[in-house]
């Protein structure tokens, strides 16, 4: 883990600097896209290569064959990411063989930072039914554009930056077709409704 | 993970974190209730530090910054949901605390970011952080680490993710 700007110093005043304009010159992975524009029945995403959390290549085929819920987001994350995670357990915990065929990736937006081996131990004290995804930030990026899904990197004072980015929990089904969002912080009950549509579980 | 095990332990930790908001701290005009955080995934190398401030002075104070033995740097951020996006923003000006009113530091909301931690935060944990404030100076606090499942129904008390300034007033 890179430990920035330790302690004040010249040394550090430099190294936020350099780190800055480093930063702003790579800044432009931030992909605007609004979920507004999303409506169910959409084919979404795009043919990438990543590695989930155990290192295995991942396609966009993983997507499809059963179906499945996304969720963009990053380790550094100190709210949203962790209560989704804890939620989306939770879901599927209730859901028990109803949801038995649901499968859940959790995708980097912050792929620079997340290597597989921090998104497994990161996922895994969740649950062992979300995967993590990471690998190439241009390739992130183009999964993050081809779900229209925001992700920008937010500088901090010392060079350092922190993401925003969509916190919505996307549903597709076993076609691979974008059915729908669990937004942050709805409630349990619509939230498991939609799942087991999803899983087909229900009318 | 055994769910009844799971529920057991969120029912322990929302009777034990009761019990432990009698755990505040004075400084000058001000009032810090509860200060806890958030117990950490593995590998997470960031954490949440919350807590309500009260300030019963005639002048308004700024909670301005951080420094904590365990973490690289201590930053006072705010968390706000606009649409589906989180957005999340360090307040360079710190955190303004009304005289008279108080703010309340909370999961969704303002936030102190531990960032760049030396070890996991574990649920039952004390970690100790200085916060300074402009014009009370500054004061070593104990943040009670508290799994994230005791956090829950804080959280869902406003569904927008975003709270309010807390410019509420205080009666005493």
């Amino acid at each position: 883990m890179p430990r920035l700007g330790r302690k004040t110093g010249i040394g550090a005043a430099i190294a936020a600097l350099i780190l800055l304009s480093i930063g702003f010159l790579g800044w432009q992975y931030a992909v605007q896209g609004t979920d507004q524009s999303l409506t169910a029945g959409m084919k979404l995403g795009t043919d990438f290569t990543l590695v989930d959390h155990n290192g295995a290549p991942v396609t966009q085929a993983a997507f499809e064959g059963r179906p499945t819920l996304l969720y963009f987001g990053f380790t550094r994350c100190p709210e949203v990411c962790p209560t989704t995670l804890y939620e989306m357990a939770g879901w599927l915990d209730a859901l028990g063989e109803e949801g038995r065929e649901l499968q859940a990736f959790f995708i980097s937006v912050d792929p620079e930072r997340d290597t597989p081996e921090i998104m497994k131990g990161y996922s895994e004290a969740f649950t062992d039914r979300v995967i993590g995804i990471t690998g190439d930030p241009d390739e992130i990026a183009r999964v993050v554009a081809a779900w229209h899904v925001y992700a920008a990197k937010v500088p901090t004072e010392d060079g350092d930056y922190t993401m925003d980015h969509t916190a919505s929990v996307f549903l597709i089904d076993r076609d691979g077709v974008f059915k729908g969002t669990i937004a942050y912080g709805e409630s349990a009950e619509t939230a498991m409704a939609k799942l087991r549509r999803l899983a087909g579980t229900s009318g | 993970m055994n769910r009844f095990t799971l529920l057991l332990s969120a029912a322990i930790l929302s009777l034990s974190s009761a019990a432990a908001s009698a755990h505040d701290f004075k400084l000058g005009a001000l009032e810090i209730e509860h200060p806890y955080a958030r117990a950490t995934p593995p590998n997470a190398p960031v954490s949440g530090g919350y807590m309500t401030i009260r300030n019963t002075g005639a002048e308004a104070d700024r909670l301005i910054a951080g420094e904590a033995e365990f973490a690289d740097k201590v930053e006072i951020h705010e968390m706000a949901m606009d649409g589906d996006v989180m957005k999340m923003r360090q307040l360079a000006d710190g955190l303004e605390i009304p005289a008279g009113g108080e703010v309340v530091l909370k999961p969704g909301g303002f936030h102190v970011m531990f960032i760049g931690i030396d070890s996991q935060f574990k649920d039952g944990e004390i970690r100790k952080a200085t916060l300074t404030f402009e014009k009370a100076g500054a004061i070593e606090l104990e943040f009670q680490v508290e799994d994230i499942r005791a956090m829950q129904d804080t959280m869902k008390m406003d569904g927008t993710g975003k709270m309010d300034h807390g410019a509420m007033k205080h009666g005493g």
